[in-house]
């Protein structure tokens, strides 16, 4: 085992799964490293969840190198399972258990288990603990949902769409929630349709479109979008004027002095992570 | 690609529990759940309390030899009694799991999947003696039936119990595999039951049947349930009026065993964590 594999979390060599004819995941390559919030984004139906499910062990691959923990998932033991730490897609549904028994009770499937009621209290749960699961909030299932992924302090966390139908309050507090997980230096992959969460939270993101990695870089720099065309938007005395540039601190500067100070409704713009991504995936599906 | 290098690290892992602690302490989990589950509870113990009460205002008959109906009848929904808490509580129950992704969870911690099974033993368990006491304190109040009066009866009473649960609740495992969705799962589970009551001596007397369905119901344990607990709660000298002239008890033991095998070799071979891969 050379250095540079020691230090990766997941490392996945032309991953192949086909349904029936259906191919999902066509030779995806996938580094994530030790300590990283990797983000992998793509349209529905592009292979997100399978290459996400065979990294869990949930399926078996048709085919490449999978290193998960140093560990093929196709053979996964539970001393591995007590590794890694999983948040489904789907919300688990315990209905009528309570917050806290619920908890308490995974923390004893794992050797070195975290303190569940210090856990409940991380998930913001702890006025929660004593009601029953069913009675929870949507925001509130996937906060116990990221407890019991969590209980057993996994070195390596999947959160697989973990805040879809948050509130954008929900949604900030469970930013701050992964964050400190990241900050203790929890791997974290995470999957997701929100392009601000994405790069809110990731150290990389990597863009999946027809079961391939067709991107990887950190948000700010996906698809060269440091370096992109920047667009300056001002009112002029006709009405909204834009121009796009290569050189905005110039173009900007010319205004300025145009307008001797004060250039009214300024704005000066890069194209978003969304935008990036959606000319990415347009462009992967012409081909 | 598990390659040696992996198993130093499994076993430097730390300790947990083992799989009968954690499968104990998922078997109260899973109580716990069941009791507060009204639909689940109205199903398994009011259910059989109400169809008795009915049956038992509505049937006035004998059932030969000195026995009356209700008291037959009674007996029969005691082994009824052990047929809804394994088989058709389990084959109802873990589709709805599979469906709602519990068992995906489950199989995602380091819990030894026999945890599993174990808690829905231990559950099973639980629930068949609190049914088998709710039916027989109603047939002993209203029915006149008697408890038994010799501890080889009491004996064959826990036997015949036993084996007749651990059948119906591997039965129950296995069976839950047929179904695709949690919904599906209540519409295939419970005709089968009810056939199976109707043609296996629980609501009409097994020898008054027609003698091609009396062979189709001995194919199946709950026949076996309800003749075991027949020679426990009648009378001796009722023996005559069975089929065979005697309670055949041997019989019993081995359809039991033999079914308690078959339903483990087929948990085994047909058991699924997930709806697919």
């Amino acid at each position: 085992m050379d250095a540079v594999t020691e230090n990766l979390a997941i490392e996945v060599r032309g991953l192949r799964k086909a349904y029936g004819t259906t191919v999902a995941v066509d030779g995806l390559d996938l580094a994530v490293r030790r300590g990283e919030v990797f983000a992998l984004l793509g349209p529905n139906g592009a292979g997100k969840t399978t290459t996400v499910e065979i990294l869990e062990g949930f399926r078996r691959a048709d085919g490449g190198e999978i290193r998960v923990l140093d560990t093929d998932p196709r053979a996964v033991t539970p001393a591995w399972r007590a590794r890694v730490g999983i948040v489904l897609q789907s919300t688990g549904e315990f209905e009528e258990l309570t917050v806290a028994e619920v908890v308490h009770h995974f923390a004893t499937y794992y050797p070195d288990a975290d303190d569940p009621d210090k856990v409940i209290e991380r998930v913001g749960l702890t006025e929660k603990r004593d009601a029953r699961a069913e009675k929870l909030s949507g925001g509130q299932k996937r906060r116990l949902d990221v407890a019991l992924g969590i209980i057993g302090r996994p070195e390596l966390l999947f959160l697989d769409e973990p805040t879809t139908g948050f509130d954008p309050e929900a949604r900030r507090q469970f930013w701050e929630l992964i964050r400190d997980l990241a900050a203790a230096g929890t791997t974290i992959l995470l999957t997701t349709h929100y392009l601000d969460e994405a790069e809110a939270l990731a150290d990389r993101v990597g863009v999946i479109a027809g079961g391939r990695m067709v991107a990887v870089a950190a948000p700010a720099d996906l698809g060269d979008r440091r370096n992109a065309m920047a667009t300056v938007r001002w009112q002029g005395p006709d009405g909204p004027r834009s121009e796009r540039t290569h050189t905005p601190t110039a173009v900007v500067a010319a205004l300025a002095e145009r307008f001797g100070g004060e250039v009214p409704g300024l704005t000066v713009s890069r194209p978003t992570l969304e935008d990036i991504y959606l000319s990415m995936i347009s462009k992967e599906e012409a081909e | 690609m598990t390659t040696v290098a992996d198993r130093p690290a499994a076993r430097s892992a730390g300790r947990r529990p083992g799989a009968l602690t954690i499968g104990l302490s998922r078997g109260a989990l899973e109580l716990k759940q069941f009791v507060r589950t009204r639909a689940y509870l109205v199903f398994t113990l009011l259910f059989p309390v109400l169809i008795v009460l009915i049956f038992g205002a509505a049937f006035h008959g004998s059932a030969g030899g000195g026995v009356s109906y209700t008291q037959y009848f009674v007996t029969g929904m005691i082994a009824s009694g052990l047929l809804a808490t394994g088989f058709q509580n389990l084959a109802i129950q873990i589709p709805i799991e599979r469906d709602r992704g519990v068992l995906k969870r489950l199989v995602g911690t380091p819990m030894p999947r026999s945890a599993y099974f174990i808690g829905k033993i231990v559950m099973v368990l639980v629930m068949s003696v609190v049914s088998t006491v709710i039916l027989l304190a109603l047939a002993v109040a209203l029915y006149g039936l008697r408890l038994p009066d010799t501890g080889t009866k009491w004996f064959t009473l826990v036997w015949v119990g036993l084996l007749g649960v651990i059948a119906c609740t591997l039965l129950g495992i296995a069976y839950s595999s047929l179904a695709r969705t949690g919904r599906a799962a209540p519409s295939m589970t419970t005709p089968v039951a009810l056939v199976l009551q109707f043609i296996s001596g629980v609501f009409f007397v097994y020898t008054s049947l027609p003698g091609w369905m009396q062979q189709i119901a001995a194919l199946f344990p709950l026949k076996w349930m309800t003749q075991g607990l027949r020679s426990v709660f009648l009378p001796d000298a009722y023996a005559q009026h069975e089929v065979a002239h005697s309670w055949e008890l041997g019989k019993v033991a081995v359809v039991l065993g033999a079914w308690c095998v078959a339903g483990l070799i087929l948990c085994l071979l047909t058991f699924r964590w997930t709806e697919k891969d």
